[in-house]
């Protein structure tokens, strides 16, 4: 790691507004990210020192800015000890200012040194970003196994103008961070890797950038006026392509409302209330906290799902969502290894459906903490069809396999292979409707009576299959398939099957599955 | 341990990928149990690759092991404590491995493997019975691995890792050189098979 760094253009230029296909960030050389990246990556860090100096100074902040709080004391009685005192009674003004200053001298250093090592590259082939002064870090996704590129903005970095982009690899932590770019150069640099990702054949002219910005003070403030202006204009894109769902903002809100998470609130306050009459009236008092608790859920799962937009672009499905925190998504091509349309019950009467899929998160575990967890948080059936026939490209009537020919159809018109009679009793409300179908390049999963699902399981996409039989099931002569994709919050499982029903879905769609990823192609999608 | 010296030439349409001279077959169990119930999922064609008999000693042993620990921690605590009280949970646990011990011979033969013309057939329990079918142009990663116990009587564990977590196919108890055989035999062919995924 002792290789000299080219010089670098200064990162926080202007947009590159021309229309190479490269831009200069993208051009195969080391570049830095945004200079504002190390206070907001060590704002953690900083948080915990302000909090410790206010915890220690919290009464004579209090004197000075709240006096009238401050209660008289009897004389002779001292407030305890606060470093400010003893600094002002041992005549250590100087030596306390020097240490202040030492401390701002070497974070500043330090800041400085982290931000000069924090650099990345784009080639042809990979993204690196390589970090860290004594531990080095260098992390590398090739581009041809590249799951999508998510953009996130926290709402400081908004503020600032900065955005940071997670580009998503195959396999667990294999992601590539370039955190932080300014909003602009996130978007040219994530157009780029898309682009090479994508193997469209690039344009080999070089990338001329705009000249270096005279001073990074004007950038930066520039780049603050622009985030401001951003956060009260909404769009901070040249041009945001069209989605294709809207969600009122009501609905949003109705939805949280009604979904699966407020029955549980309902009856938890019951179960609590119950407990208060008969037992100790105490217990009562434990509806506070679980009331707070539900209501900063809400909060956050609505405000993340506010601002939602769903749009096809060239490289991928484009999902936008959040109005503090927002998070730009595009799904590349056959990155879809799942699609689950389901319904709460309490939906029913008003017709809502919720998207939920499969891909690599890139993430060892799926936190949730800045995804949406649904792809369609809320919509319509006609929403929900639109959508589906935007993740499942290859499929020309995907929508039509949701409702038209799944959900919809009749219980006995042979589409859906459904649970015998005889295994009624291990579904006893769906069993009608508990089925699969396997339309071309799709396995198609029709389960629940209460919660009404349809999985869609693109067999390109399908790792293994299995089948499997528990002594029960052998009784009624039946049997469970479980189409594995990668990990995620839609099962492929299907159970109570006819057994010769299962043993033919699962042989059949093995077979397709095997023919399907032969003739796939979309890990290079443009090609 | 015998050697047997007969090989059965695999015939059916598993052939594919067959290799010649193959020491999948050797120093193993013969003949998978048939499912007793009509019910039961089907065999199907094809010859069933079948662990080592090694492994069943593996097996044996480790489980008596637990038993003849526990067994003597709760003899000890009863004698220290002068309680009966103790027999309890050790009763129950001493109940689940005896019954382990019991059906550990049907267990191990009843898992199989098939090496087919596209994919991998693996296919496990007697009550509880799994087939698992991996295609090999998915797997993504083939791992030996192999404890104390296994290495003293050569035997090996096999997994193959796809980008499902739930695909879990993993071969127990092979001999070393089945194990290395296999393999070198899906590497090959997963990597003739790979989609661009």
């Amino acid at each position: 790691m002792s290789e000299q760094l080219p010089p670098l253009p200064e990162p926080s230029g202007p947009p590159v507004a021309d229309a190479i296909p490269r831009s200069r960030l993208s051009d195969g050389e080391w570049h830095r990210m945004h200079p504002l990246t190390p206070l907001l990556r060590g704002g953690l860090f900083l948080v915990v020192v302000a909090g410790v100096v206010v915890a220690n100074l919290r009464e004579r902040i209090a004197e000075w800015f709240l006096p009238f709080l401050v209660p008289d004391l009897p004389d002779g009685a001292t407030l305890p000890g606060d470093p400010v005192d003893y600094v002002l009674s041992h005549n250590l003004l100087l030596v306390a200012g020097l240490v202040v200053l030492t401390v701002v001298v070497v974070l500043v250093v330090l800041f400085y040194v982290s931000w000069q090592f924090h650099t990345f590259r784009i080639t042809d082939d990979d993204v690196e970003v390589r970090s860290g002064v004594l531990f080095r870090t260098h992390r590398r996704a090739p581009l041809d196994r590249v799951q999508g590129v998510n953009l996130t903005r926290p709402l400081v970095a908004r503020i600032l103008g900065l955005a940071k982009l997670e580009v998503i690899g195959a396999g667990l932590d294999a992601n590539v961070r370039l955190e932080y770019l300014s909003t602009a150069h996130a978007e040219t640099v994530r157009a780029d890797i898309l682009r090479l990702a994508s193997g469209r054949t690039l344009a080999a002219a070089a990338a001329h950038g705009g000249e270096a910005p005279s001073s990074r003070v004007a950038s930066a403030a520039s780049a603050v006026s622009a985030g401001i202006t951003g956060l009260i204009v909404g769009p901070e894109e040249a041009l945001p392509p069209e989605s294709v769902v809207t969600i009122p903002p009501g609905r949003v809100v109705a939805s949280h409302l009604l979904g699966g998470s407020t029955v549980t609130l309902v009856l938890l306050i019951a179960a609590i209330v119950a407990g208060s009459i008969l037992g100790t009236p105490w217990v009562l008092f434990a509806v506070v906290p679980a009331v707070l608790g539900f209501a900063a859920y809400w909060i956050r799962s609505i405000t993340r799902a506010l601002r939602y937009s769903i749009a096809p672009t060239p490289n991928g499905v484009r999902i936008t969502f959040g109005l503090f925190t927002t998070v730009t998504e595009i799904l590349p091509p056959g990155r879809v290894h799942a699609i689950e349309v389901r319904q709460h019950l309490l939906w029913r009467p008003a017709g809502w459906w919720s998207v939920t899929v499969n891909r690599l998160s890139g993430r060892g575990i799926e936190t949730g903490r800045e995804e949406l967890a649904a792809v369609l948080p809320v919509g319509t059936r006609a929403d929900v069809e639109r959508v589906v026939a935007l993740l499942a490209p290859g499929t020309a009537d995907a929508a039509d396999l949701v409702f038209a020919r799944g959900l919809d159809a009749p219980a006995g018109d042979g589409a859906f292979r459904t649970t015998p009679r005889r295994a009624a009793i291990l579904r006893p409300f769906s069993w009608r409707r508990n089925g699969y179908s396997l339309a071309p390049g799709m396995l198609v999963l029709r389960l629940g009576f209460v919660w009404r699902r349809v999985v869609l399981l693109p067999l390109a996409r399908m790792q293994s299959i299995a089948i499997d039989q528990g002594p029960v099931d052998r009784v009624l002569r039946v049997a469970g398939v479980r189409a594995h994709t990668v990990l995620g919050p839609v099962s492929g499982r299907i159970g109570a099957l006819d057994r010769d029903d299962a043993l033919e879905a699962w042989a059949r769609a093995e077979r397709a599955a095997i023919a399907a990823a032969a003739e796939d192609r979309s890990h290079r999608w443009a090609g | 341990m015998t050697n047997l010296p007969e090989k059965e030439t695999p015939e059916g349409s598993t052939t594919g990928t067959e290799p010649e001279a193959s020491a999948l077959d050797e120093r193993t169990f013969r003949g998978i149990p048939r499912p007793r119930s009509a019910a039961g999922l089907p065999l199907g064609d094809g010859t069933w690759h079948q662990l080592a008999r090694g492994f069943l000693w593996v097996r044996l042993i480790s489980t008596g092991a637990s038993l003849v620990i526990v067994l003597a921690a709760a003899v000890a605590i009863s004698l220290a404590t002068r309680t009966p009280w103790v027999w309890i949970p050790a009763g129950v646990v001493l109940a689940i491995l005896v019954w382990i011990l019991a059906i550990t011979p049907r267990q191990v033969r009843a898992f199989g493997y098939q090496l087919r013309e596209d994919d991998l057939l693996m296919r496990r329990g007697i009550v509880f019975q799994r087939m698992v079918a991996v295609p090999y142009g998915r797997m993504q990663l083939v791992d030996i691995a192999h404890g104390p116990l296994d290495r003293g009587f050569g035997i090996a564990q096999l997994k193959l890792v796809t980008a499902a977590a739930a695909t879990g196919v993993v071969l127990p108890g092979l001999t070393q050189e089945a194990a290395e055989e296999l393999r070198d035999t899906l590497v090959a062919v997963a990597e003739s098979r790979r989609p661009g995924r």
